[in-house]
């Protein structure tokens, strides 16, 4: 039976009588959500006392003797250097897989398929050792034709330094992780995106770059963001190749000549931090750029704000109808 | 209209089949659209509509008969007695004069109004920026929605959204228009704006094939009215006339349930 309702009561006229009273509540307190914040904060202030004043092994003088010392510093450049090339490397190998892993070709999709298998599932560290015992096992590169003599030979050890060997360990590694990234970034477009794109007699490729990568972005950058910052640290590993001019090997031979580990730790961590931020930012930025047209960035001239919600009126009438009826040729086709 | 044109029909389907693996969809199907010819396809949902409709730009690939527009094999070339299937450089060729509405809208969410109707025109017709935009500024001002060549779609209604894509597809100056359901996924109130457009483009002379559910709006633009049901044309004539006197049983059973 329908009415409690029934009656037709008349609509509330906010004109008459103003906004409906806003209710002013007493806040509800958290007591034990606050006293646990004042106690970290006493924890953490103590403990940051304590290492500067009470830890003499801290040896915070050393940390800033050694911080800005050039041996770190072009470690420090090194270090990026060995992150900016492998990722680069891993983007554009990555995103080759993730296009094999989803090709319609079997031989293709099964190739991508093994190389993660491979270098998904063995340690980075046991990849850099077999990659720095390269030239062990193939002695000399060769590029020719098969069964003629036309062709050029190097030989490994001298075409390929132990800081090459380095960058493509690292990216053979992570391109593994990246074709997951970029595949499921592809993955995260509409199937609708790319119809509409070609019924507007657009070519696979113009789909691709114009349409289906620029949205695929959104989902690519923040998990590339980890990544890079994981291949910053990843690069203190390289001393398996063995390289030693990166920035945690080199801070770790200056230490064994000082019989002081612990200041040379903290400078190298320092460095670190301090790239991880740049990086930090800089995905800020990217991320803010890819997400135009998203609803958490633009809401478009057509969205007004309005103070409170509980006083908007409902529009009477749209904004905007429907076209008015035009005389003029709609279609056009000339 | 001279005759000499109305020879060739715009759209010309022989014996037309097409299967997802064993599930046969359009099982035959002939039909053919007369240039300036409005045609409102309507059926039971999985008659094979929707899939009709995307055979026609080549969405999906044939799998048996012929499907011809102005006189273009679609999908494929024919030498001989051979049949080659089109690449895919030529398929986007054919279909950049056949212009689609769907369903969904499908506009380019990063992309502002006015940038999702000029891509086309700037990529596949290497129009200037310009010259795109000004058709682009005119075409949104017959939808009625040039205050918002601006705004980014996801900041639209659904109805105003559809009328941008409908603007998108006639940047392309299409010869044909294909509309999948253009307004199942419109709130009530919305359905109006869009057919109000399709209209006005049914009365400058457009063809058009319509999948739709909106038997008001088949009954008075339509020239023809196609009834589906399992993969076959069951039915066709006057909108008025399969509407109000349908001869088929099985059009009679689907009218009775959606008038």
């Amino acid at each position: 039976m329908s009415n409690t309702r029934g009656a037709r009561v008349p609509e509330t006229d906010p004109g008459a009588s103003g906004r409906p009273e806003r209710i002013r509540a007493i806040p509800l307190r958290h007591p034990v959500r606050n006293a646990f914040a004042i106690l970290l904060v006493l924890l953490v202030a103590s403990f940051i006392w304590d290492a500067a004043v009470n830890r003499p092994a801290y040896d915070w003088p050393s940390v800033g003797k050694y911080v800005f010392d050039i041996r770190v510093s072009q470690a420090a450049l090194v270090t990026l250097e060995l992150t900016v090339l492998s990722m680069v490397g891993a983007i554009l190998l990555g995103s080759l897989l993730a296009v094999m892993r989803l090709s319609p070709n079997p031989v293709l999709r099964g190739i991508a398929w093994i190389y993660l298998w491979i270098f998904r599932g063995t340690p980075v560290y046991v990849q850099l050792v077999f990659w720095g015992l390269l030239s062990t096992i193939y002695r000399s590169i060769t590029l020719g034709i098969p069964f003629t003599d036309i062709g050029m030979s190097w030989t490994t050890q001298d075409t390929l330094s132990v800081f090459w060997l380095a960058v493509i360990g690292l990216a053979l590694n992570e391109a593994a992780y990246m074709a997951e990234i970029v595949r499921a970034g592809m993955l995260s477009v509409d199937g609708g995106q790319g119809e509409a794109s070609m019924a507007l007699g657009m070519s696979w490729a113009q789909t691709m770059r114009r349409i289906v990568i620029p949205q695929s972005m959104r989902v690519i950058i923040p998990p590339t963001g980890n990544e890079v910052i994981s291949m910053l640290k990843t690069t203190s590993l390289v001393t398996a190749v063995p390289l030693s001019t990166d920035l945690y090997t080199r801070t770790r031979d200056i230490s064994a000549e000082t019989f002081n580990p612990i200041p040379l730790l903290i400078v190298a961590s320092i460095w670190y931090l301090f790239f991880t931020s740049l990086l930090m930012i800089g995905q800020y930025f990217l991320e803010r750029r890819f997400a135009r047209g998203t609803r958490f960035v633009d809401l478009g001239p057509a969205v007004t704000e309005d103070s409170l919600p509980i006083a908007t009126i409902p529009p009477t009438s749209k904004s905007d109808g429907p076209p008015k009826s035009n005389s003029t040729n709609l279609g056009a086709s000339s | 209209m001279t005759d000499l044109q109305n020879t060739v029909p715009m759209v010309l389907a022989e014996r037309v089949v097409k299967a997802f693996g064993s599930h046969v969809v359009l099982s035959d199907i002939s039909l053919s659209v007369g240039r300036g010819e409005v045609v409102c396809i309507i059926g039971p949902s999985g008659s094979g509509k929707s899939t009709f409709l995307r055979c026609i730009n080549h969405l999906e690939r044939l799998d048996g008969g012929r499907l011809t527009v102005d006189g273009e094999l679609i999908g494929y070339r024919q030498s001989g007695d051979k049949i080659y299937e089109l690449k895919p450089r030529e398929a986007a060729h054919q279909r950049k004069d056949i212009g689609m509405v769907f369903q969904r809208f499908n506009l380019f969410p990063h992309l502002t109004v006015l940038e999702n109707i000029i891509e086309a025109p700037t990529q596949v017709k290497r129009q200037s920026r310009a010259a795109a935009s000004a058709r682009a500024m005119e075409l949104l001002e017959r939808v009625g929605l040039a205050e918002k060549a601006k705004a980014y779609p996801a900041s639209l209604s659904g109805g105003q959204q559809q009328r941008v894509a409908i603007a998108r597809a006639l940047a392309m100056d299409p010869k044909l228009m294909l509309f999948d359901e253009p307004t199942s996924a419109l709130d009530p109130e919305l359905v109006g704006e869009v057919l109000d457009v399709m209209k006005q483009l049914a009365r400058d002379g457009m063809t058009m094939v319509v999948v739709t559910h909106e038997m008001g709006f088949a009954r008075e633009v339509a020239d023809s009215l196609v009834f589906m049901d399992g993969g076959v044309v069951v039915e066709r004539g006057i909108p008025r006339e399969v509407l109000a006197d349908p001869q088929h049983a099985r059009t009679k059973a689907f009218l009775s349930k959606v008038l």
